[in-house]
């Protein structure tokens, strides 16, 4: 697809063979196949939202990406490296963070996690004092840096995860749900560093997560998949058309009133003087919202986002209908 | 030279992260010290049942006091030394159940050498220390006459014998990737093995000892050069020459182990979620 691909995956998969004890000494084999047959390259600069449910195979993707799984079919390149056979030399040309557990060394101030990067990585004096210089700029990390890791709030652990994984000027950067569990201040902290090291240095991007807003806010390209496969690639747009995804206006109106008329939205449910109107998301909210606040006592309101997994839902119900159609 | 850069590179990674866990437990002084002296203390008791059996009983199986602090010296040394060195790595099985093996992975370091240094703790000196001064006490008590052969032989049993129980514990790691959690088969074979190695060979059956010596390459460690030094028979009557096999004997455990290790990691399938 791109001349200049980066990262590239041909027919991957990974299957695991999974032992469950069914009774009394009883054990039963599955096969459980966590990526099936994924095909996609990403180039460089690129910076890309791969989301999906949980159990959808997006960690797995990662594990792959990084070397520390070998996939059981297809074949897989990043930098032009086989990431499995050759993890060591690839580690110098990734960054990795996992969102659910930290590489920083829990009883030492924070600073002392990022002299071992320095020394591990081999990384030049000059260029680690300037990306360190940098990246506590950017991060907000100044005061903390002679902070215990273990006495940090998970959105600042998060933080200095995150620089923890840029010291060596990576070429691509892989979060696997940099933003589970934080804050909404962290969480914009964290979206905000990233527009800014993928602008600022040209780094790849690859971000999994299962909240549609950081990539929203983030990625020009998406990449959806559930039960390992892939379902849909490219503008997050296109995904919200493809999957016809609405989001949600929950009003509150002065008292009980009987459902608004505010076309296309239209009443899903209503709970006193509290409805919930279903529209679709290519529709501006705004226009909406002061249709409604002109005919009717408008008290509060907010807006929610479709999650993921209605827009997967739809997506298969899209699949399904046009199956049917080719059947006719 | 791959290899040698390989082995370097391990060095260096082996000494930056055993560096942070020793400022790690640093952190918390007190309860430093006290772990120390608490070590050194209960190592020492192992060798004060020792002395209390001799004080109910002249010999044990035909073996001195000062003789079967030789024994008991030797063994305890190389274990410390190899407790020193990768004694943390029953701590793997944790790493691999809650998932945070996987963040060595992703490292520029050797993943063995970044396992041996995982928890490095100084106070694993204290059984070092202990091990050492028994075997002092011994090398200066024992009725020996000290001839060169019997002298080079005292630290190559103690180098073999660290170099194979590291060994055993490499391979227990690379068994722990396949089972994924059997931290307790493993220390079972090595503390297991210690205690044993404490008593003199007679005091066991013939079958126990031929199993310990084939199976187990452990008893290289010390009964067989230790009975050359001491001028005893040997265990099972085997040729004079296999007291200095144990060189030969750690290397080859060690290939093994690296082998076994190799093929582990190669089996390792990280974690769901
Ligand atoms: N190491 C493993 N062993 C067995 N099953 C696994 C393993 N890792 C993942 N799985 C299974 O593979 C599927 C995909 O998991 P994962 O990639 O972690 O999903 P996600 O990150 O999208 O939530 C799940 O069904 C999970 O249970
Ligand atoms: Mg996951």
């Amino acid at each position: 697809m791109q001349d200049d691909a980066f990262i590239e995956l041909d027919g991957v998969e990974k299957v695991f063979d999974v032992r469950k004890k069914t009774g009394f000494l009883k054990r039963e084999r599955r096969q459980v196949r966590a990526v099936d047959s994924i095909s996609f390259t990403v180039a460089r600069g690129e910076m890309v939202g791969y989301i999906g449910p949980n159990g959808a195979g997006k960690s797995t993707t990662i594990k792959m990406l990084t070397g520390i799984l070998t996939p059981s079919a297809g074949r897989l390149r990043v930098a032009g490296i086989d990431p499995s056979r050759e993890r060591k030399r690839l580690a110098h040309r990734i960054g990795v963070v996992f969102g659910q557990r930290t590489t920083l060394w829990w009883d030492l101030p924070l600073i002392d996690s990022y002299k071992l990067m320095h020394r591990m990585y081999r990384i030049p004096d000059g260029r680690y004092r300037e990306n360190l210089e940098r990246l506590v700029e950017l991060l907000d990390l100044g005061p903390l840096l002679d902070v215990p890791v273990r006495q940090l709030s998970l959105g600042q652990r998060m933080r200095g995860d995150i620089a923890a994984a840029l010291l060596h000027d990576p070429e691509v950067l892989y979060l696997d749900e940099p933003t589970i569990g934080l804050d909404v201040i962290s969480k914009a902290k964290v979206r905000e560093f990233l527009r800014e090291v993928n602008a600022e240095r040209g780094t790849t991007v690859l971000l999994t997560t299962h909240d549609l807003q950081d990539v929203e806010q983030l990625c020009s390209r998406v990449m959806v998949i559930d039960h390992g496969r892939l379902m849909y690639d490219g503008p997050l747009a296109g995904l919200h058309e493809v999957g016809e995804s609405e989001r949600t206006l929950v009003v509150d109106l002065e008292r009980e009133l009987p459902p608004i008329e505010a076309a296309p939205a239209r009443v899903v449910k209503v709970e006193g003087p509290r409805q919930w109107l279903a529209f679709p998301a290519g529709e501006s909210a705004a226009v909406l919202v002061a249709r409604i606040a002109a005919e009717y006592p408008l008290v509060d309101l907010s807006v929610r986002e479709p999650d993921i997994e209605a827009v997967i839902a739809k997506m298969y119900g899209e699949q399904a209908e046009k199956a049917q159609r080719a059947v006719s | 030279m791959a290899e040698r850069n390989a082995l370097l590179d391990g060095l260096r990674a082996y000494r930056l992260i055993a560096g942070m866990w020793v400022r790690s437990s640093m952190t918390y002084r007190t309860s430093f010290v006290v772990t120390v002296f608490g070590n050194l203390l209960v190592t020492g008791l192992d060798f004060v049942a020792i002395l209390l059996m001799f004080s109910q009983v002249d010999s044990l199986g035909g073996w001195s006091l000062a003789e079967v602090a030789f024994l008991y010296g030797l063994s305890v040394t190389a274990f410390g030394i190899a407790d020193l060195v990768l004694g943390s790595m029953d701590v793997l099985g944790a790493r691999m159940r809650d998932g945070s093996f996987d963040t060595l992975l992703v490292r520029p370091a050797p993943v063995l050498a970044q396992v041996g240094a995982d928890h490095f703790a100084l106070r694993r000196l204290g059984r070092i220390t202990q091990g050492a001064v028994v075997l002092g006490y011994a090398l200066v008590a024992v009725d020996v006459d000290w001839s060169a052969p019997k002298v080079v032989l005292v630290p190559v049993m103690v180098v073999s014998g660290a170099a194979i129980f590291s060994a055993v514990f490499v391979a227990g790691a690379a068994f722990q990737i396949f089972a994924q959690d059997a931290a307790e088969v493993q220390n079972a074979f090595t503390y297991g093995g210690t205690t044993l190695l404490q008593y003199p060979p007679t005091v066991f059956g013939k079958d126990l000892v031929r199993g310990v010596t084939f199976m187990l390459p452990l008893a290289f460690v010390n009964w067989v050069p230790a009975a050359y030094v001491l001028g005893r028979p040997y265990p099972i009557g085997l040729p004079e020459w296999t007291a200095f096999a144990s060189p030969l004997v750690a290397a080859v455990c060690c290939a093994l182990a690296g082998l076994a290790w190799r093929t582990g990691l190669r089996s390792y399938r990280s974690t769901g979620s």
